[in-house]
């Protein structure tokens, strides 16, 4: 019988012939936590017995999430995580290098290994068919000194997508829609693996923010084949060695199916508080915004910033409006100043933060006050999610989100292409 | 594990997220626990830290506990004296969590019980007892290998147990 993406990862790693269903143990090939959930799983490290690393150079922290830190207690909790690196011998990427799961598919994350993480969005390496998925900190403690985890073998869903998006639609879009239809737990505990000729054209940094969001409709992982868009991308981040090929056989067993036409989808917008209360943009004309934030794990990309600045050359941010970019690494945001993408932003009024989380969970940079509007190109929009629960957050692609910006209320970006 | 649990049921509606439970503005507290606790569902319900007394649940509609990954939820939910999470279903990481942290995590039809209802759970049976209503209703069985987690008080005491996963 044939095999899903998920069981063929699963059972390559566990040296078992795994179905779906099955409870496995895995070894894991990167185990990594971030700054909130860093101290937590330091703890309950040394609260184990067995207190030194399976696999130090595959054992990873990120300060990103409140960085640079914004207060007394996150700057203790940041040396904290620092002198436990100095002490293992694990990486560290400190303030500056950037949102983790963007670090992650650029430098760390390979097909076919099984990568966890202390950040629900570990997902995102699913983009390039890793089988990431985020835990608590306690499982990332034991995945650290064991160097194995415990998994159940999801069952999948096959999520085929055709046809071409028209313009000012994309893959934000698509996943807004496909959570939107099958709602923000219609996937718990389940794989969602993407295919159709749409998937096999679909740039690496669409497929990262698709498998992104994965886990907003409560799904373990959110995998992409590995193909010949993988082996290019991995070549560019100088890890050409890591390509291998891997799809789904023919004859594997779904869950479900779903189908969608990418054809047929326009810009989507998640309005407060739930990522599955979907709308078309074009119906949320009348919802005025005071602020437009685009970046995180899921749109601070390279090709996100190319979009914003294509779209907001020439023309002024609407007056009241904040628009604040962040570029998801360094890397990044090196090469949107080379081009002259963050020159456009800042001319056109907006602002350009450092590389990491920034406003996205409401620690500090683009709070919002009491009442106020924010469109985001995050990935999710719960009450309190940007630091204050009187706050509204409409989630958006990132042409959506520059938009927007440029006209002051929420605007189907194809009235400004 | 104590496995008869008692309290007052706290109710709360559908897609409870780790913000609502503790939000994410408060990670600056999270290396201080006992002060975080104080914070413990604030969003959702602002009264329920001061209303909250050892052994009382927390009764959830479906997707409790969607969204991040922070095991301080499951963790300050415990330390606010809070004996078992009753829901329709729960997100992924949150009930693995709870797990981890030796908290009670049990699916069940949470329709019927109401704000304040008095309960009484039996965690070997697999039976929850309204008292309030007299009525009875049982709950999913945990999967063996989260049952030797939470019997061992947590993921972190399991380990240090058995040495491995025993499965
Ligand atoms: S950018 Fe937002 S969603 Fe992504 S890791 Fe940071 S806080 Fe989490």
């Amino acid at each position: 019988m044939g095999k899903t993406l998920s069981e063929k990862i699963l059972s390559a790693k566990s040296g078992l012939d795994v179905k779906a269903g099955e409870i496995i143990i895995s070894p894991v090939d990167l185990v990594f936590v971030q700054d909130t959930t860093g101290p937590l799983t330091v703890r309950q490290f040394k609260a184990g017995r067995n207190q030194t690393l399976a696999n130090p150079a595959r054992s990873a922290i990120f300060i990103d999430h409140s960085s640079p830190s914004p207060n007394r207690a996150l700057s203790n909790d940041h040396l904290f995580l620092r002198q436990f690196a100095a002490e293992t011998g694990c990486l560290l990427f400190d303030t500056g290098n950037g949102v983790c799961h963007q670090l992650v598919a650029e430098k760390l994350a390979n097909p076919g290994e099984v990568v966890v993480g202390a950040d629900s969005h570990t997902v995102t390496a699913g983009g390039l068919c890793a089988f990431a998925t985020g835990m608590g900190s306690s499982d990332i403690a034991v995945a650290w000194s064991l160097g194995k985890t415990w998994l159940r073998v999801p069952e999948a869903f096959s999520i085929r997508v055709t046809g071409m998006f028209s313009r000012g639609v994309g893959a934000k879009d698509l996943i807004l829609h496909l959570i939107g239809m099958i709602g923000a737990d219609g996937a718990t505990y389940k794989a969602l693996e993407f295919c159709g000729d749409t998937i096999d054209r679909m740039p690496m940094t669409q497929r990262l923010t698709i498998a992104n969001m994965a886990v907003e409709a409560g799904a373990k992982v959110g995998l992409f084949p590995s193909d010949k868009i993988t082996q290019e991308y991995l070549k560019r981040q100088g890890r050409r060695d890591k390509y291998k090929p891997l799809q789904p056989d023919t004859d594997a067993i779904y869950e479900r199916t779903i189908d969608i036409d990418a054809s047929k989808l326009e810009p989507t917008v998640a309005k407060p508080h739930t990522v599955d209360n979907t709308s078309l943009a074009n119906n949320l004309k009348d919802v005025r915004i005071n602020q437009a934030f685009i970046g995180t794990c899921t749109n601070g990309r390279l090709e996100d910033i190319a979009e914003a600045a294509a779209i907001l050359k020439g023309k002024k941010v609407s007056e009241g409006v904040r628009l604040l970019v962040c570029p998801a690494s360094r890397s990044i945001m090196l090469q949107a100043n080379r081009a002259g993408y963050t020159n456009v932003i800042i001319e056109a009024g907006g602002l350009i933060l450092p590389p990491g989380c920034a406003a996205c969970l409401g620690l500090h940079q683009g709070v919002l006050g009491d009442g106020e509007v924010c469109i985001s190109t995050a990935n999710r929009n719960f009450k309190g999610r940007m630091g204050n629960p009187e706050g509204l957050i409409y989630l958006a692609s990132t042409a959506t989100a520059a938009a927007s910006a440029i006209t002051g209320h929420i605007t189907d970006p194809r009235e400004v292409l | 594990m104590q496995t008869i649990l008692k309290g007052r049921a706290f109710k709360f509606g559908d897609d409870i997220s780790t913000d609502l439970i503790i939000a994410g503005k408060y990670a600056h507290l999270r290396s201080n626990l006992p002060e975080l606790a104080k914070h413990v569902m604030e969003d959702a319900n602002p009264d329920f830290i001061k209303q909250v007394h050892q052994g009382d649940f927390i009764v959830g509609g479906s997707n409790f506990g969607l969204g991040s990954s922070r095991e301080h939820a499951p963790l300050v939910i415990k330390m606010a004296g809070v004996s078992a999470v009753l829901a329709k279903s729960f997100a992924r990481i949150f009930f693995r969590n709870a797990i981890n942290q030796g908290l009670p995590a049990l699916i069940c039809n949470t329709d019927k019980i109401n704000q304040g209802d008095q309960l009484e759970v039996n965690l070997e049976e697999g039976v929850i007892i309204n008292i309030s209503k007299d009525e009875k209703y049982t709950f999913t069985k945990i999967p063996a290998v989260m049952l030797s987690i939470l019997n061992d008080g947590g993921l972190i005491p399991y380990i240090n147990k058995h040495g491995d996963f025993k499965i």
